[in-house]
């Protein structure tokens, strides 16, 4: 089982990498990393604490933490939708902390109310549903790094590149 | 539905509160309701049914609110999302 240690180690070091900070706010901090840590046991993955997941991770995917939409949030706000990361203003106080609407289209949230965990029927796999996302594979050409997914991330996870800087990797002609 | 009730001396209006068992904010919530001593009942979403998951989806939707937690009804009319303290203090008219 990964600990509460593992799951604020592994924060604070992605936070590291981005130049972010985990939230000043020690109460809460403490919260989201136990929530973090509850959705990795329930689900198998540590999805966003703060959001309802469907407990099928090609639903999920998308919010398991650093959810797709941390870096825009961060970018637009300085702070993600939960605010378990932060920017260095938000971190010093400069700016507040309050809720922030929410970026997860409506499309992708609404799995989690048509299927949760424990209804898994066969006529309604994950296969055969309509709103299954399509994955491709995507590099960042400044460094290589690839990647399967939906779209490309918004912060190239290795170089730090912006999404722009992406392309979607296509057989050799 | 798994409501959970929660005892308070302030019951001038119905509180209800949708809410996600692992949510930093939706246990502040909670904090500030138990603060102000309202009398409320809660649902934490994550452990309910589909059943249960659609039929908040549609209260919620019902009145125009965004599917986020914490998510406030008062009287069956008010919907507040990620409410403040002073907020809910003034809705609830503390
Ligand atoms: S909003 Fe923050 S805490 Fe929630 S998944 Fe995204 S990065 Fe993690």
């Amino acid at each position: 089982m990964t600990s509460l240690e593992q799951v604020r180690e592994r924060a604070e070091n992605d936070a590291k990498t981005y130049g972010y900070y985990l939230t000043p706010d020690k109460e809460l901090l403490q919260d989201l990393l136990e929530g973090l840590q509850k959705n990795e046991i329930r689900y198998g993955y540590p999805s966003c604490p703060c959001r309802l997941a469907s407990g099928k991770i090609e639903y999920d995917r998308d919010i398991i933490c650093p959810c797709d939409y941390r870096d825009p949030d961060i970018e637009e706000h300085g702070f993600c939708y939960c605010a378990l990361y932060v920017r260095k203003d938000v971190r010093d106080g400069k700016k507040p902390i309050k809720p922030i609407p929410e970026r997860r289209p409506k499309e992708k949230q609404m799995n989690a109310y048509k299927d949760s965990p424990e209804t898994k029927t066969q006529e309604n796999t994950i296969e055969s549903n309509p709103s299954t996302p399509k994955m491709k594979l995507y590099y960042c050409r400044q460094c290589g790094y690839v990647c399967f997914r939906e779209e490309p991330p918004y912060i190239c996870p290795i170089c730090k590149a912006k999404k722009e800087m992406f392309a979607e990797v296509t057989a050799p002609t | 539905m798994l409501t959970t009730k929660v005892e308070g001396k302030n019951r001038k209006h119905k509180v209800r509160l949708y809410a996600i068992s692992t949510c930093g904010w939706c246990k502040r919530t909670k904090q500030h309701l138990n603060d102000l001593d309202v009398e409320y009942e809660y649902i934490d979403i994550d452990l309910c049914s589909r059943e249960d998951r659609q039929e908040i989806t549609k209260d919620i939707l019902s009145r125009k609110g965004p599917l986020a937690y914490p998510t406030v009804i008062v009287d069956g009319k008010i919907l507040l999302t990620g409410p403040s303290k002073e907020e809910l203090r003034e809705v609830l008219e503390l």
